[in-house]
């Protein structure tokens, strides 16, 4: 699935619009402690996390991830946005609960490790 | 042995906004220089581990790069505190890590060990009121 699928799947704004949506998401992931993440994220990856700081983008950078989904219309802050711009990292932004959009991922056999 | 890269990243204490961009400078240079996916996600991973702990943890400090043709090295060294119990602070979960750093998703306790994990070689010195050194290797074979 593309981020542009799981973007409509989930029914998600793509926050960073300049940014495109042919990325490969092949996992998924939910948490909200960076250092957990650091550890156990992975290239492909879709992450979903209420923390909007600079650091999720770092975090998404250095695992390669394909995409951070932000849950529960969840805004991050434009200069956050920018970096995510400029890193190459796309950020959606879904109305539904981290428990729904991981729900709607392993629906569709997206697993959580590759 | 001649070195390929060197670099020296800076760390002031608390400084968020620019935690990370270290790891991500390293990781630049690694792919510039066409080093394995594998080898060059370990590195990312505990500099920017090392990196955060800088900024959490210490008072100041600096992470330096260094690519030779056979292996990857990067060294922590910052100006203290210190450690009182390594032993204890490499164990999983365990963390002394404040509020602050806390409400934004860190201090899990995975720091240490998680450096540990991917890097090929890990050794950590510390003493209390002078400050802590961690030295990683990555072997590029």
């Amino acid at each position: 699935m593309t981020v542009h699928e799981l973007k409509e799947l989930l029914n998600a704004r793509n926050l960073t619009e300049t940014l495109p949506e042919d990325a490969e998401v092949t996992c998924g992931y939910s948490c909200d402690l960076l250092s957990w993440v650091m550890s156990h994220g992975e290239s492909g990856m879709a992450w979903a996390t209420v923390q909007t700081h600079m650091n999720v983008v770092a975090v998404a950078v250095l695992a390669d991830m394909a995409c951070v989904v932000l849950p529960e219309d969840v805004e991050m802050e434009k200069e956050v946005l920018q970096k995510a711009e400029n890193e190459g990292i796309v950020i959606l932004s879904s109305p539904l609960t981290s428990y729904e959009i991981c729900g709607k991922m392993y629906e569709r056999q997206i697993p959580a490790h590759t | 042995m001649n070195g390929l890269i060197h670099s020296e990243y800076p760390r002031e204490t608390a400084d968020y906004t620019h935690a990370g961009e270290a790891s991500a400078d390293i990781k630049r240079q690694l792919r510039q220089l066409g080093v394995s996916a594998n080898v060059m996600r370990r590195v990312a991973v505990a500099s920017y581990e090392v990196e955060l702990n800088l900024v959490i943890h210490s008072e100041g400090g600096v992470l330096t790069l260094d690519v030779f043709p056979d292996r990857v090295v990067l060294v922590s060294k910052d100006r203290g505190p210190g450690i009182p119990d390594v032993e204890m602070a490499m164990r999983e979960g365990y963390s002394t890590a404040n509020e602050e750093a806390r409400a934004l998703g860190f201090g899990a306790g995975m720091g240490l060990p998680n450096m540990k994990r991917n890097a090929d070689g890990f050794e950590i010195t510390s003493q209390v009121g002078v400050g802590t050194e961690i030295r990683m290797m990555f072997m590029l074979q």
